[in-house]
């Protein structure tokens, strides 16, 4: 393979260049292409109605918007948090920058299963450190809303940090100069001048953490329990209908899940080349 | 998005640009050290805590119990196989990207990062359908540690092609002519002119790779199952869980919580020795997926701003 790149770069080898294709793109065909092909033929194999039925059922219904509402609330603060933790970052020194640049890091490389089980442990009602004292305030948290959310939170947290520090510092500080320079203040600077310069930045930010919220399973799974009807999001309704043999149902919301990943891919590639407009 | 802060222009520029108000500095610190104090620390303190609360016997105990340890073998085993095999694919098809010319590359170069954007569960079951028992390709390796590798080389596969390919696309192709001319052979090329300037970006991209594998949950769950055989550190903490031994699922945690702590260290190591290698090369080493690499460097660079 080695000696074949350089050799067809070199223009010398149509043997090589075909025999790298076809491990390439095979590799990518029935690694990447082949799933996504499936999930149709698996919805309709019977046709449109046991699929529509399933994921129309109540239980489906509710996942559905239990899933919404993970990304209302998880998106909306994680963006906030993002853009405000970049500005400090990159325009304010501070000795603890690295410490906390780093602490961002750790959901992208942590197991959603320990984020799941750390939530659980913490929140739990027989010993955590906050959950008996929540419980007295009438607050559930584990095997209840609040707890998924947080765990949302938590696998989502780094996106909207690292689309923006960058973007903050290529756009650099002439603009944001100019503007104080001729009077205004520093809210005025950040909604006039900066907070255009790296919108698609962070809207980048906004599609990758919505796409982790949806699809978020090992954590959420472990603090919700996975009661039907109740604290399903779409992914643990997948994997119950598979559970319960439901194939209709799991391929169904399966369908519905890649839909929206395509999507996903879909904004992506739109902001990166705005961005690089 | 992409640029390397250490060629940016403005990196000398003098302090200043949006700076929030003095007392807004505090209050916004004040919120950012809360708010990851309440997100992520607060929550991993009580894990430690949890895992070493009945003594450092106790916890030996639970991480060196025969299922325990056959979990963490898998995990590691299946996460070095998976990060080999990517690093030699991931590099063919960067390769095909950026010098190969074919119909229907720039859909081949978006749909690159449907793992990314695809829920791991719904991976999972598709998976399970097309190498199960019915698979149309009359491959069944459900169940199996076959299994797991196949369920990680989807979700990883991203990682290796987007470190490596802007390196590719930034690298000079004069050195490789003039190495052709003088009679080097491709394999000559490869080794000691391609290669060398990939480095960088296949090290990051391998070592973001093995962190995402090691953790991996729940794209192994449906399509390889919870079998003895195939449990992975991550299911077989969560059947701890559901067994009630929270002690054992808390203890293999940590384990995997310093193995994620060791793969963000090694990053951060190469992309601060990958930013080095650029400025004394003229390559770069840029983000994967820049929502998906950390990147400290980044943050020293902001910082040089304002010295």
């Amino acid at each position: 393979m080695s000696s074949a790149s350089a050799r067809s770069h070199v223009g010398s080898g149509a043997v090589s260049r075909w025999s790298l294709r076809i491990l390439g793109l095979g590799f990518l065909a029935l690694l990447l292409a082949a799933p996504l092909v499936i999930i149709f033929f698996e919805t309709f194999k019977d046709g449109v109605q046991p699929p529509l039925d399933a994921i129309t059922s109540p239980n489906g219904i509710h996942a559905l918007k239990l899933s919404l509402l993970m990304v209302v609330i998880a998106v909306p603060l994680n963006t906030v948090f993002g853009v405000v933790c970049a500005v400090l970052l990159v325009r304010h020194k501070w000795k603890a920058n690295a410490l906390i640049d780093s602490v961002i890091n750790l959901p992208f490389a942590l197991s959603p299963v320990v984020i799941g089980l750390a939530l659980y442990l913490l929140y739990s009602t027989n010993g955590g450190w906050f959950g008996p004292t929540l419980a007295e305030a009438g607050l559930e948290v584990l095997f209840s809303v609040p707890g998924m959310v947080l765990a949302s939170i938590f696998v989502s947290l780094p996106f909207v940090v690292r689309e923006t520090v960058p973007v903050l510092q290529e756009i650099g500080t002439e603009q944001e100069q100019a503007a104080s320079t001729l009077g205004a203040n520093a809210w005025q600077t950040f909604w006039r001048v900066t907070l255009p310069a790296i919108r698609w930045g962070v809207a980048y930010g906004v599609v990758l953490t919505t796409a982790r919220v949806l699809g978020e399973f090992g954590a959420v799974t472990i603090v919700s329990g996975s009661i039907s009807g109740k604290t399903e999001t779409l992914p643990l309704f997948v994997s119950k209908e598979f559970e319960r043999f439901s194939e209709p149902g799991a391929y169904g919301a399966s369908l519905v899940l890649a839909l929206l990943a395509l999507t996903t891919l879909l904004a992506m590639n739109l902001l990166k080349r705005k961005e690089d407009a | 998005m992409e640029a390397n802060p250490a060629a940016l222009p403005n990196s000398a520029a003098p302090r200043a640009g949006i700076r929030l108000p003095g007392a807004g500095v505090g209050l916004g610190r004040g919120y950012v050290v809360l708010y990851l104090s309440l997100m992520v620390l607060i929550p991993l303190a009580a894990l430690v805590d949890e895992s070493l609360s009945s003594g450092l016997g106790n916890f030996w105990n639970q991480v060196s119990s025969p299922q325990a340890v056959r979990s963490l073998e898998l995990t590691l085993v299946a996460s070095l196989i998976v990060v080999a095999i990517n690093a030699v694919f991931g590099t063919i098809i960067a390769w095909l990207l950026v010098r190969d010319e074919f119909p229907g590359k720039a859909a081949v170069n978006a749909i690159i990062d449907l793992p990314f954007a695809l829920p791991t569960i719904v991976a999972s079951l598709t998976l399970l359908a097309l190498y199960g028992n019915e698979s149309p390709f009359g491959i069944d390796i459900a169940f199996t540690r076959t299994a797991v590798v196949v369920a990680l080389l989807f979700v990883t596969l991203p990682f290796v092609v987007r470190a490596v390919q802007p390196l590719l696309i930034e690298m000079d192709r004069e050195m490789e002519e003039a190495a052709a001319s003088l009679g080097a052979g491709g394999f000559t090329i490869f080794r000691r002119i391609i290669f060398p300037n990939l480095i960088p970006g296949l090290a990051a991209g391998v070592a973001l790779a093995f962190a995402r594998a090691l953790g991996e949950f729940g794209s192994v769950l449906i399509f390889a199952g919870g079998l003895p055989d195939t449990q992975v550190s991550s299911v077989f903490i969560r059947s701890q869980v559901e067994s009630g031994n929270e002690p054992g699922a808390a203890a293999v945690s940590m384990v995997l919580l310093l193995a994620s702590l060791l793969c963000l260290a090694a990053i951060s190591l190469i992309q601060r020795w990958g930013s080095r290698h650029e400025r004394s090369t003229g390559g770069g080493l840029v983000m994967p997926m820049a929502g998906e690499m950390p990147s400290e460097t980044d943050v020293k660079g902001g910082d040089d701003e304002l010295r």
